[in-house]
This record gives C-alpha cells, sequence and structure tokens, in this order.
C-alpha cells in the first residue's frame, strides 16, 4: 500500500465531557496510600493566564521502583497488581493526584514518569517528562536551565513529589514531539 | 477574554461573533496549509478555548526511551464485552438510529495494533451528553450513557454498537454547532502513540463552519476523521453500518520482533 494509505490520524481536543467516561474508579491509585513506599505524584495545571485547569486529564506511564516497565495486563481493574499506568482528571482547582512508586531508571536512563495531557481547548494531546529531583539525561541536558527546569520534579515538605504543568507563559512546560510524530 | 465555565466557552448571545468572522478567521488560518500537515494546528484561536490552552513554544524532538516505548497493558479483565454495545446498557432501548460502528487500528507501517483499549463517548440522538454541565436544553435519554469500551482483536479491528449522535449547540460564537461526532481514545503498542480524537458522519453540512474540525488545516487530514457508510455492515432492519479506520503513528521505523510469546 502506499505511504499515504497509512497517514496518521489527527488528534482532537478531548472536550467538555469526558468526566464520565475516561475517569474510572482508582484510576490516580497505582498503588494503594497505605501501600510500602507509595507515594503522592501532585500538582496543577495551569493555562496561559495562570488559572488552574479544571478540564483537563493526566495520564502517567512508569516504571517500578527497579525501573522494570510492567507489561501486565489490568490497567482498568489492576486487581492489587502495579501496572505503571494511571489517569487522573484535574478537579475544580486543576490539580491532578497520583498515589504511585517511585520509579526506578530503565535501562541505566534517567528516572521520569512519562505524561500525556489532554484538556478542553488543547487541540491535541501533549507529552511531557517529569524527571525525579536530580536526574537528568542528554535530553535534559540539551535545554536551557529554565527549560529544564519545568521538567523537574520538586520535593514537597511532606515527601511527595510535586509537578506543576503550565501550557503556556512564563515557565511553560516543554512539551515533546517523537520521531514521526512530525507531519 | 471570558473565563472558561463548564461547557465549551463564555459569555452571553449579546457578546457571541457571528459566523462570519469565525469563518473569516479559519479561511486566514487555512490560507498557508502545509501539505501533510496531519495534526491539527494547536494554536487556533477560531477555537476559542485554545487561545491560553496551547504551548507558544515548539514541541522539542526527544528519542523515546524506557517507559515511553511501552504502552500501557490492557487485558479480557479489564474491559466486559458489553460495553461495547451502547444500546443494552440502560432498562430500555434508547431513541436514535442504531449503528454498527467498526474499524481498525493501524501503526504507521499499517501494523495492527491488536488488544489495545478503545474507548468512546457521544451526545445522544438529540446531541445531550449525560454531564452535569451539559446545560443543552435537549432531552437526556434514561436508557443511554453514550460510553463504551472494547478491546481490539489480532487484526487490530474494533466494533461498536451504539446509536447515532445528534448535533449540539456550544457557546464558541453566535449559533455555533458541533458536526455530530464521536470521542475516541486509543492506545498504540507504546506510550507515544497515545491518542484522542473525534470521528465525524460524512456529509455534514456542519464541517465548513466548526472551528476544531477545521483546526486540521489540511484537507486530506480532516478527510481521515470521517466514517465512511459501510453498507455491507448494515444490518436488515436492525442497524446502518459505519466504518472508521484509525491509524496511530509509531516511533519504530523498523518491523518488531514478533511479541506474542508470552
Amino acid at each position: 500500500m502506499s505511504e499515504n494509505s497509512f497517514a496518521a490520524s489527527p488528534g482532537q481536543t478531548i472536550g467538555p465531557f469526558f468526566h464520565y467516561a475516561l475517569p474510572y474508579e482508582g484510576g490516580g491509585q497505582l498503588v494503594p496510600p497505605a501501600a510500602p513506599g507509595s507515594v503522592f505524584l501532585h500538582g496543577t495545571v495551569f493555562d496561559g493566564a495562570g488559572e488552574p485547569v479544571p478540564d483537563a486529564l493526566v495520564e502517567i506511564r512508569q516504571a517500578d521502583p527497579h525501573g522494570h516497565v510492567p507489561r501486565r495486563e489490568g490497567s482498568l481493574h489492576r486487581d492489587g497488581h502495579f501496572t505503571g499506568w494511571g489517569r487522573a482528571a484535574t478537579n475544580a482547582s486543576g490539580r491532578y493526584l497520583f498515589t504511585t512508586l517511585t520509579p526506578g531508571p530503565v535501562h541505566g536512563g534517567a528516572a521520569f514518569f512519562g505524561i500525556t495531557l489532554f484538556a478542553r481547548g488543547l487541540l491535541d494531546r501533549l507529552f511531557t517528562r517529569a524527571y525525579l529531583p536530580g536526574e537528568s539525561d542528554a535530553f535534559t541536558r540539551s535545554l536551557t536551565d529554565a527549560e529544564r527546569s519545568t521538567l523537574q520534579i520538586e520535593a514537597d515538605a511532606e515527601g511527595g513529589l510535586r509537578f506543576d504543568i503550565h501550557l503556556q507563559g512564563p515557565g511553560e512546560t516543554v512539551f515533546l514531539t517523537f520521531p514521526r510524530h512530525a507531519a | 477574554m471570558p473565563t472558561s465555565l463548564p461547557g465549551h466557552g463564555a459569555g452571553t448571545a449579546l457578546e457571541l461573533e457571528p459566523q462570519e468572522q469565525l469563518s473569516a478567521e479559519i479561511a486566514a488560518a487555512q490560507e498557508n496549509v502545509h501539505p501533510g500537515a496531519r495534526q491539527p494546528r494547536i494554536d487556533f484561536p477560531a477555537y476559542r478555548s485554545s487561545v491560553l490552552r496551547h504551548p507558544t513554544k515548539d514541541l522539542r524532538h526527544a528519542d523515546p526511551e524506557g517507559v515511553e516505548l511501552v504502552a500501557p497493558v490492557f487485558g479480557h479483565g479489564d474491559v466486559d464485552p458489553i460495553e461495547s454495545d451502547l444500546t443494552i446498557q440502560g432498562d430500555g432501548e434508547p431513541i436514535g438510529e442504531r449503528m454498527v460502528l467498526a474499524g481498525r487500528v493501524v501503526d504507521g507501517d499499517g501494523r495492527p495494533v491488536r488488544h489495545q483499549l478503545v474507548e468512546i463517548w457521544q451526545a445522544n440522538a438529540a446531541g445531550r451528553y449525560v454531564h452535569k454541565h451539559d446545560q443543552h436544553p435537549a432531552p437526556v435519554d434514561p436508557h443511554f450513557t453514550g460510553v463504551g469500551r472494547c478491546l481490539t482483536d489480532a487484526d487490530g479491528a474494533y466494533r461498536f454498537v451504539t446509536i447515532k449522535p445528534g448535533p449540539y449547540p456550544w457557546r464558541n460564537h453566535l449559533k455555533a454547532w458541533r458536526p455530530a461526532h464521536i470521542h475516541f481514545s486509543l492506545f498504540g503498542t507504546e506510550f507515544t502513540q497515545r491518542l484522542i480524537t473525534q470521528m465525524y458522519f460524512p456529509g455534514d453540512p456542519l464541517f465548513a463552519l466548526d472551528p476544531i474540525y477545521q483546526s486540521i488545516t489540511e484537507p486530506g487530514a480532516r478527510d481521515r476523521l470521517v466514517a465512511v457508510y459501510d453498507h455491507g455492515l448494515t444490518t436488515h432492519e436492525w442497524a446502518t453500518g459505519y466504518r472508521w479506520d484509525i491509524v496511530l503513528t509509531g516511533t519504530h521505523s523498523t518491523p518488531r520482533e514478533p511479541e506474542d510469546h508470552e
């Protein structure tokens, strides 16, 4: 078949009415809050005016603490297993929250959470990475200090991991494109 | 700038701009179409809600690594087969045109995306969502939630039974109505292929007027979001049939090794 036969389907906004369809019970709890080693990964999604975005959806993909990426079924019904994937809608204050495990580095790379962001008003999904404090790699070293700081998780006073996402404006998060994403 | 209220937008009818203005903005944005631009232009102010919600800096090229190379895994324990039939979730028959919607999910090399989750959500036949923030004064159908899920099969095929959704108004501008559409959420074989999009119906007179659809400035790319009527899928005295195939951009430039050895 011609190359064009497999041209990518365009994305579209998630729109305003996804809340009854996509979020699911326990979607943000990759592990129960009381599980050994559990940590909160949380933050706020901001728009270009610095206002929180109350209708965004955040998904994470991560390794376990040993740097192993789970390939186990059960991402919607985890049944007590760690699957390394989670989904959380932002609340009325633009905040999202995951209860999870701290990821280890995969194959000697830097330790980060892969993140996908969707929102009403956002015409296509965005990818980014949330690096654990102190982690860097060739990609982050290619960025300016200001850019790099947008991908760094902050350890908060309660031992949680805080990662705010800025769609635009001062501190606009660095968003990623991967090979073959380009038109 | 109007603040973002629930629903698509803002403002009262008095302060909403007419379609002519929006259409002029759409036309201006599409004057410099880049052939082969397959994705929506995320900086597309005719879609008013996008103004403060798109990155202003270029996306940064990154090579996927680690977790980005592995999609989340779903299985039959995640999805009940009846979730693919949106017409049997209530205590009675939902109102509207019953339709069978089927297609395939493949990657950029045409390989099937096997055993992955497909999620859909949509308005009912009257153009109303069950969402509490949808205040469009059209009837809620007590027998229709508009939410469905299924897994693709070994050939990447999916199939839903549902009700054809109606168009609905939104407040992007004066007399703004969304073309009828079904939202699709898709996963590929790796995390970088994640996609949420909307499927439209052929011949919709609202296409030219809709800034969300028109944010895909390349006409051929827009066409890829439109399902085709498929008489082979249509059934006698029961449902019309539509087919829609989805291509997820894959990072892998060479075929992967067989992966079905677990």
